[in-house]
C-alpha cells in the first residue's frame, strides 16, 4: 500500500519539478492583444477615432473602452479584420467618426506657405521637412494622409490629392465590375 | 540554394497534373513565310514594356534619333532599356495608348520614321567563345532584352540570378502552348542556327553546362531543322526534346516539371532547382544582342484569328500600331468581333487597334463570335471539383474563388493562392462558367495591395514610434537642463533667502521711486 503511494508520490514530484522548469525556461512570450489590434491598424495617426493616435486607440479597443468601428482610413476591410480577430459581430463604420475615402498626401503650396513650421510639428510621421521661415514640402511616401497639418496651417496652404496610381498598384476590378 | 542530386533534364518525360488538351489552331498563321510589313510613318514606342518600372524618356521633343539608339534608361536597374526601333524624328514624349494589361495610358515616345532606317554604331562582343561571361550579360542588360514568352521579366536579371546561384541546365521553351500563337514555331522552323547558335551563347552567359531545347510534339518540322542546325554547328551539348502538347505545358513551372519531374517550390524559382528557362525568342534576341549588338526593337509576332482575312506571322519593329499589321494581313474580316493581344486562354482584350505593339505582344488575335464562347450565365458553384482536377499547380479553384469573393484575402493566401499561374484551365471547365482565372487576377491584385498597404502601415508605425522616443528626448533633456539649473540655485533654505534679499531689493527700489529724481539712477545701479 505505501509503496505505490511513495511511487506516485515521486512521480507526481519530479513531472512536477520538469513541468515548472520548462514552462519558465520555454517561456513563449505571447503577443498581447493590443500589439494584435495595433497590427491590424492603418497607422495614420488620424486620431479620427477620438484617441491621440492608433495606439492609444487599440489600447482603448482592448480595454473596452472603444468599439472596433471608429477607424475610417482603416474601413470595412479594416472593421472586419479587427472582428475576425476579436471574436465579434463587424458592424458598419461609425458616420460619427468620418467616412472611408481612398488614400490622400498633403501636398503644400509652396508659393504661399510662410515657413511658420506649425504643420512639422503636427505631422504624426515626420512626413513635412522645411525649417523656420523657409519653404516647407511633403514626402509623398511617407505620408499617412491623416489631415492633421490642415488646421495648424496659418496661411490654408496645403491640400490633400489623391497620389496618381503607379502601374504597379493598379488594382484590377473583379470580374463583372467596370474597369475604371 | 541549389539541390544537389542532379536530374538529367530531358531524359525522361513526365506528367505534371491537370491540364488540358485544346484545339491549336495554330496552322493557319503558318502558311507564309514571315515577313516584316511595310515601315508605319509613325512609331508610338511605350517606356513601359517590361516587369518592373517604366523606362525614362532620354529624348526629346525635336531630337533625330537613329535605329538601335537608347531612347528609354533604366535608372532603377529593376525595369529594361528602350531603344528607337528604327530611325526618325521624335515628335512627342506623352501619354497615349500602350497596350498595357491595366488599358490605362502610359508614357511613350512617338517617332516620325523617315524611312531610311539607319542603324546607330552597334558594339558588338569580338568572340562570344572567350569572352567573359559578365560581359555577355552586360550586352544582354545593355540591349534592353526581356523574356518574350509573356512575362517580359528583364532577362539580364533572371540570367545573373541563375548564374549566382549555379544553375546546370537551360532549357529553352520552344513549347508556346496557347492555341493560335505560332511566332516561336516559326522562329525555329526559319532560323534553327540562330536558335542554337543563341542556346549555347545563353549558355555561356549563365554558366550553364548543358542545355535542353524543349518543344511541342506537334512541331515535327521544328526537330530536324534544329537537329540539323546543331549538326551542322558540330554541338552535343545542345539536346532537343519533344514534349506532350497538353496546355499549358509551356508554361515555366510545368514545363521543368515535364523535364525533370520535379516542382519548383511556391514562393521558389527555377533556379533552387538548377536550371533556368528562357523563351526561345528571348534566346534568339539575346543572341542578336551579343553577336550583333543589336538592342530589342522589334519581334516575331502572330496576327491571326477567325477575325483577320490573312492570318500570318511578321517580324515587327517594336510600336508598329496594331491597326497597321492587321490591315498588313488583309485587314479584319466582317464578323471580327474581339481583339487581344496573347492567346485566347491568358491574353487581354485591347480596347483599340491603335496601340502599339510591345515586347510582350507574342499574338495579336481577332476572334469572331463562334471563338469566343458565347457569355452565359454565371451559375453558382455547385461543388463538382472539376476545377481542382485540371489545375496544373495543384490548387484548389472553388475555394479560392469563395475565399475571394468574400473578401477573405488572408484565407485565399493560406491556400497558396500566389501559386495560380492564371492558365485559365478551371475558368475553361467549369459547367457554371465562373470566370475563376479573372478572380484570381482580381484576388492576386487585392492581395498584393493589402500586403503593400501593411507594409505602409508598419513603415508608418515605426517613424510615429521614432518620432516619439525623439520627442520624449527632447523632453526628457529640458527637464534634465532645469533640474540642473535647479540645482545650482542651490537647497530651499538658501533659495528662500534668496527669494526674500531679491524681495527686499525691490521694496526698497520702489520706496526709493517715489521720489522721482532718483529714480532713473537707481534702476541702472540695480540691475
Amino acid at each position: 500500500m505505501l509503496i505505490p503511494l511513495i511511487v506516485f508520490l515521486v512521480f507526481g514530484l519530479v513531472f512536477g519539478l520538469v513541468l515548472g522548469w520548462t514552462a519558465r525556461r520555454f517561456r513563449v512570450e505571447s503577443d498581447p492583444v493590443v500589439d494584435q489590434i495595433d497590427a491590424l491598424l492603418p497607422q495614420t495617426q488620424c486620431a479620427q477615432c477620438g484617441f491621440p493616435g492608433c495606439r492609444p486607440y487599440a489600447e482603448a479597443i482592448a480595454r473596452g473602452e472603444a468599439d472596433i468601428n471608429q477607424c475610417p482610413p482603416g474601413g470595412e476591410a479594416g472593421i472586419r479584420a479587427l472582428a475576425d480577430l476579436l471574436g465579434r459581430d463587424p458592424k458598419p463604420l461609425n458616420p460619427e467618426n468620418g467616412e472611408e475615402q481612398p488614400r490622400r498626401v498633403a501636398v503644400i503650396d509652396e508659393a504661399a506657405c510662410i515657413g511658420c513650421t506649425l504643420c512639422i510639428q503636427a505631422c504624426p510621421v515626420d512626413a513635412i521637412v522645411g525649417a523656420a521661415k523657409l519653404m516647407h514640402t511633403v514626402i509623398e511616401d511617407e505620408c499617412t494622409g491623416c489631415d492633421l497639418c490642415l488646421p495648424p496651417c496659418p496661411v490654408d496652404c496645403i491640400d490633400m490629392v489623391e497620389p496618381e496610381p503607379a502601374f504597379s498598384d493598379w488594382r484590377r476590378p473583379a470580374p463583372g465590375e467596370a474597369t475604371s | 540554394m541549389i539541390d544537389e542530386s542532379k536530374v538529367v533534364v530531358g531524359e525522361h518525360l513526365h506528367r505534371f497534373p491537370g491540364g488540358l488538351r485544346l484545339r491549336h489552331n495554330k496552322r493557319v498563321a503558318c502558311r507564309h513565310a514571315v515577313a516584316r510589313p511595310a515601315l508605319p510613318t509613325q512609331l508610338a514606342v511605350p517606356m513601359l514594356q517590361q516587369a518592373g518600372p517604366p523606362a525614362e524618356p532620354v529624348v526629346d521633343v525635336g531630337d533625330t534619333v537613329l535605329k538601335g539608339q537608347l531612347i528609354g534608361a533604366d535608372p532603377s536597374g529593376l525595369g529594361a532599356r528602350v531603344h528607337a526601333p528604327t530611325s526618325g524624328t521624335i515628335v512627342a514624349v506623352d501619354d497615349g495608348p500602350i497596350s498595357h494589361v491595366t488599358g490605362q495610358p502610359g508614357m511613350r515616345v512617338v517617332i516620325d520614321t523617315d524611312g531610311r532606317d539607319q542603324w546607330t554604331t552597334l558594339d558588338p562582343v569580338d568572340d562570344w567563345r572567350t569572352e567573359d561571361p559578365a560581359t555577355l550579360r552586360a550586352h544582354i542588360d545593355m540591349a534592353g532584352v526581356v523574356g518574350l514568352g509573356g512575362a517580359v521579366f528583364p532577362t539580364f536579371r533572371k540570367v545573373d540570378g541563375a548564374h549566382a546561384a549555379g544553375i546546370h541546365t537551360l532549357i529553352v521553351n520552344g513549347a508556346e502552348c496557347e492555341p493560335w500563337i505560332a511566332c516561336d514555331e516559326m522562329l525555329m522552323r526559319e532560323h534553327p542556327r540562330r536558335v542554337v547558335t543563341g542556346t549555347r551563347v545563353l549558355m555561356r552567359a549563365s554558366g550553364a553546362d548543358e542545355a535542353v531545347i524543349a518543344i511541342e510534339d506537334q512541331m515535327g518540322a521544328v526537330q530536324s531543322a534544329l537537329e540539323q542546325a546543331a549538326a551542322e554547328l558540330g554541338d552535343n551539348q545542345v539536346r532537343i526534346v519533344r514534349i506532350p502538347t497538353i496546355y499549358p505545358e509551356g508554361g515555366e513551372r510545368q514545363l521543368i516539371q515535364t523535364l525533370t519531374g520535379r516542382e519548383v517550390p511556391a514562393g521558389g524559382l527555377p533556379q533552387d532547382l538548377g536550371v533556368l528557362v528562357q523563351n526561345v525568342a528571348t534566346v534568339e534576341a539575346a543572341r542578336a544582342a551579343i553577336i550583333e549588338g543589336k538592342p530589342m526593337i522589334e519581334r516575331h509576332v502572330t496576327v491571326t484569328g477567325d477575325g483577320v482575312a490573312e492570318p500570318r506571322n511578321w517580324l515587327a519593329l517594336l510600336g508598329t500600331p496594331v491597326a497597321h499589321l492587321v490591315a498588313a494581313s488583309g485587314g479584319y474580316t466582317s464578323a471580327a468581333q474581339r481583339l487581344v493581344i496573347g492567346g485566347p486562354m491568358m491574353g487581354y482584350a485591347l480596347g483599340r487597334d491603335d496601340a502599339p505593339l510591345v515586347k510582350a505582344g507574342n499574338c495579336i488575335l481577332v476572334l469572331t463570335e463562334n471563338n469566343v464562347r458565347p457569355t452565359q450565365p454565371e451559375m453558382p458553384c455547385i461543388r463538382c471539383g472539376e476545377c481542382s482536377r485540371v489545375c496544373p499547380a495543384r490548387l484548389m479553384p472553388q475555394e479560392l474563388q469563395f475565399f475571394i469573393r468574400s473578401g477573405q484575402l488572408d484565407a485565399a493566401t493560406d491556400i497558396s493562392l500566389e501559386a495560380c499561374i492564371e492558365c485559365g484551365c478551371c475558368d475553361f471547365v467549369c459547367p457554371s462558367h465562373i470566370p475563376l482565372a479573372e478572380w484570381f487576377r482580381h484576388g492576386k491584385a487585392e492581395a498584393r495591395h493589402l500586403a503593400r498597404e501593411r507594409a505602409f502601415a508598419d513603415h508608418s508605425r515605426e517613424r510615429h514610434q521614432a518620432r516619439e522616443a525623439r520627442l520624449a528626448e527632447a523632453r526628457a533633456e529640458k527637464e534634465a537642463r532645469m533640474a540642473r539649473r535647479k540645482e545650482k540655485l542651490g537647497n530651499d533654505a538658501e533659495r528662500k533667502r534668496q527669494v526674500a534679499r531679491a524681495i527686499e531689493r525691490a521694496r526698497a527700489a520702489k520706496e526709493k521711486s517715489s521720489t522721482p529724481d532718483t529714480t532713473e539712477k537707481d534702476k541702472g545701479g540695480e540691475s
